[in-house]
């Protein structure tokens, strides 16, 4: 029954709910348990509610403003050896990012819940942002954990979550990056798991939230399909998506997963380089373990201890990935490959330069893998790029990176962040 | 019976064991030895900056072997408590095997649900150490029944919705979820999280088995090392052992 000591799992658990062959189910303190199956049945319920559907569809047009168009990218085809390239424009959903796209649905299922307050763990701040919206937006408490150091280098996301009513608080604990700021979550979430929905990020966390979590973001690979389709005239030859998580990934990916001509390309944060050792490349460098309810590719020493991860990018600081990537990576239907901090910021000035579209920085790992992409697809390959997130909040690490002085004033601003 | 947490390693290998060794010259039944981990999601700050020293100075699953062989030596009894993947990454059998080897009689694992433990369980059965899980306030009472036909030894009733700390009073909700984990099981229910004092100790013993204290007993460590322990041992074995019983 046991194939292995260190993957434990039966064959029936490709099967099991929950799962995504051995990875996923549910690895939580008990006290969770019924808030989960609560949330199952609410989910599963609401999915299958024309008016619920209906409610997230008017929200998702008329507030965050989908459908987010395909962009050719033209000018930045050149530097992806003259491969047909398309921005799906998550950038340009209200907040900033894919994240709104989660937090609506979930939010939703608060209210639906009875519940009165939401809390949620962030990186970059991208998804404390939506989550501060969606919560002012629905009236419902908002309390976001964020590692300290994660505080600084995304600043204005701090200031923003608090202009939108919400708590922000600096989490100390560990590295002081996303890992800490979940676990901080889940502490608070066991103990107030009668009035608050924990509104997790990401396609990750104990089941049912890497499958809800999806679900809220595979709207974007419907749309994109779609636009493909109408422009083209055909499926693309490759999605590609940055993976920190994995949540803009899996919501592009899942239209396509049954289309075996499509190859599906996730790019995760290869820091300063995988040799290195400071990086997020779980696929590359990592196992498979538990690590935040889910058992999943992880980061760990040889005693299962958890790596701490780095990246220029805090949305992709993450040392754990979604159960369902690391599926798709065991089974071949996905390829996951690193992308250096360097690689990335080429990328980043690449796309603002050429198509005046300045990116996230998770985000431009994304598109340094297109250029990747489209040297090994050639010129005539279709290949679309999540654009998951709008760069604004990475202004201050990227005028850094790139030496561009901010003059005192804006300097003494910035540096608060610092 | 008084059950007591330490993790091992804190704040060294070495007193971490003369610390355990004085719990269990103080009254303690059953060491709870913690195994240390990076990411304690159901541990308050007290545990948590404890265990952080202790993965600091080295301390590994081997490290909490080594623990629980001394206690085995001093004649007292032990389990361990982790999160559930160190254990995996050491190898359950390997685990088992060693913890059998070093006289350990068990396995708390605070974030295994039942449904992801068919490997442990098997191989608990098989050398005999006994599969602890535990029941929550928001347990629902088949869901108790389910866990309960899967633990030996004791069932671990969490008394609050929360994390590990102390509290200056038990939760209300202690007393009504022993009652209902006795209507479906016969196993003994010991009782944790938020006892820090004998007079606690004492009413927690009117209706459960066992009194678990873990923050409390890394506090007393931290402030006086052996002596405190000892002395904190030594009132919550007379509050868990009072007439009131």
């Amino acid at each position: 029954m046991t194939t292995s000591e260190n993957l434990v799992w039966s064959e029936n658990s490709v099967q099991l709910p929950g799962h995504f062959g051995p990875y996923g189910g549910r690895f939580v303190p008990e006290a969770l348990t019924s808030a989960l199956d609560e949330l199952d049945a609410a989910f599963r319920l609401a999915a299958s509610e024309p008016a619920f559907l209906q409610q997230l569809a008017d929200l998702e047009r008329d507030y965050t403003g989908r459908p987010s168009p395909l962009t050719r990218a033209l000018r930045f085809s050149e530097y992806c050896n003259g491969a047909r390239i398309y921005l799906k424009r998550e950038d340009l959903n209200h907040t900033g990012s894919h994240k709104i796209n989660n937090v609506l649905g979930q939010a939703l299922l608060t209210k639906r819940m009875g519940k009165s307050r939401v809390i949620a763990e962030t990186g970059a701040g991208q998804h404390g942002v939506a989550t501060a919206t969606a919560a002012a937006l629905l009236g419902l408490e908002c309390t976001v954990y964020m590692g300290e150091e994660d505080t600084r280098r995304q600043a204005l996301n701090v200031a923003r979550m608090k202009l939108l009513g919400a708590e922000v608080v600096p989490v100390t604990a560990g590295s002081k990056t996303l890992k800490d700021a979940i676990n901080e979550a889940m502490r608070d979430w066991v103990s107030s798991v009668d009035q608050t929905h924990y509104v997790l990020g990401t396609v990750t966390g104990p089941a049912p939230f890497p499958e809800m979590v999806r679900y809220f973001h595979s709207v974007i690979g419907r749309e994109a399909r779609e636009q493909i389709l109408a422009v083209e005239g055909r499926l693309p030859d490759a999605v590609a998506a940055c993976v920190g998580g994995g949540s803009n990934a899996m919501g592009l990916f899942s239209a396509f997963l049954d289309d075996s001509s499509v190859s599906l390309r996730g790019y995760e944060a290869g820091g300063d380089g995988v040799e290195t050792g400071r990086h997020a490349a779980r696929f590359a460098a990592g196992s498979p373990g538990v690590l935040h309810g889910a058992r999943t590719y992880v980061m760990q020493d040889e005693w299962g201890q958890t790596i701490s991860s780095h990246s220029i990018s805090a949305g992709l600081d993450y040392p754990g990935v979604g159960p369902e990537h690391a599926w798709l990576h065991d089974t071949g239907r996905a390829i996951y490959e690193p992308v250096n901090d360097s690689e990335a910021m080429t990328a980043f000035s690449l796309l603002s330069r050429t198509e005046g579209i300045i990116p996230a920085i998770e985000t431009a790992h994304g598109l340094a893998g297109a250029m990747r992409l489209g040297a090994e697809l050639g010129p005539d390959s279709v290949i679309i790029v999540n654009l998951s997130g709008r760069g604004d909040k990475d202004v201050a690490t990227a005028a850094r990176w790139f030496g561009i002085d901010l003059g005192d004033v804006v300097s003494a601003e910035l540096a608060e962040g610092r | 019976m008084l059950i007591g947490y330490l993790p091992a390693g804190y704040p060294t290998i070495e007193k971490s064991i003369g610390l355990v060794l004085a719990m269990i010259d103080h009254g303690v039944d059953l060491i709870e030895v913690g195994l240390p981990y990076s990411d304690p999601l159901m541990d308050g700050p007290v545990i948590q900056d404890a265990v952080s020293v202790a993965l600091s100075g080295g301390a590994t699953t081997d490290s909490v072997l080594e623990v629980v062989g001394a206690i085995t030596d001093h004649g007292g009894s032990s389990v361990v408590m982790s999160y559930w993947n160190p254990i995996e990454r050491y190898g359950v059998t390997r685990f088992t095997e060693n913890m059998v080897a070093r006289g350990g009689s068990g396995l708390i694992t605070p974030d295994l649900t039942i449904e992801e433990a068919g490997p442990w369980i098997t191989a608990a059965t098989e050398f005999h150490l006994d599969p602890i899980f535990l029941v929550a306030p928001s347990s629902t009472d088949s869901r108790i029944s389910a866990i309960a036909q899967q633990t030996r030894g004791f069932i671990y009733a969490a008394s609050t919705m929360g994390v590990t700390g102390t509290r200056d009073q038990v939760s209300s909700m202690a007393p009504q979820l022993v009652e209902r984990v006795r209507q479906l099981t016969e196993l003994p229910v010991a009782v944790g999280l938020g006892v820090s004092s004998g007079a606690q100790a004492a009413a927690i013993s009117q209706y459960a088995d066992g009194v678990i204290v873990g923050s409390a007993f890394v506090r007393a460590a931290l402030a006086g090392g052996v002596a405190a322990v000892g002395e904190l041992a030594a009132e919550l074995a007379q509050g868990v052992r009072s007439p009131l019983r």
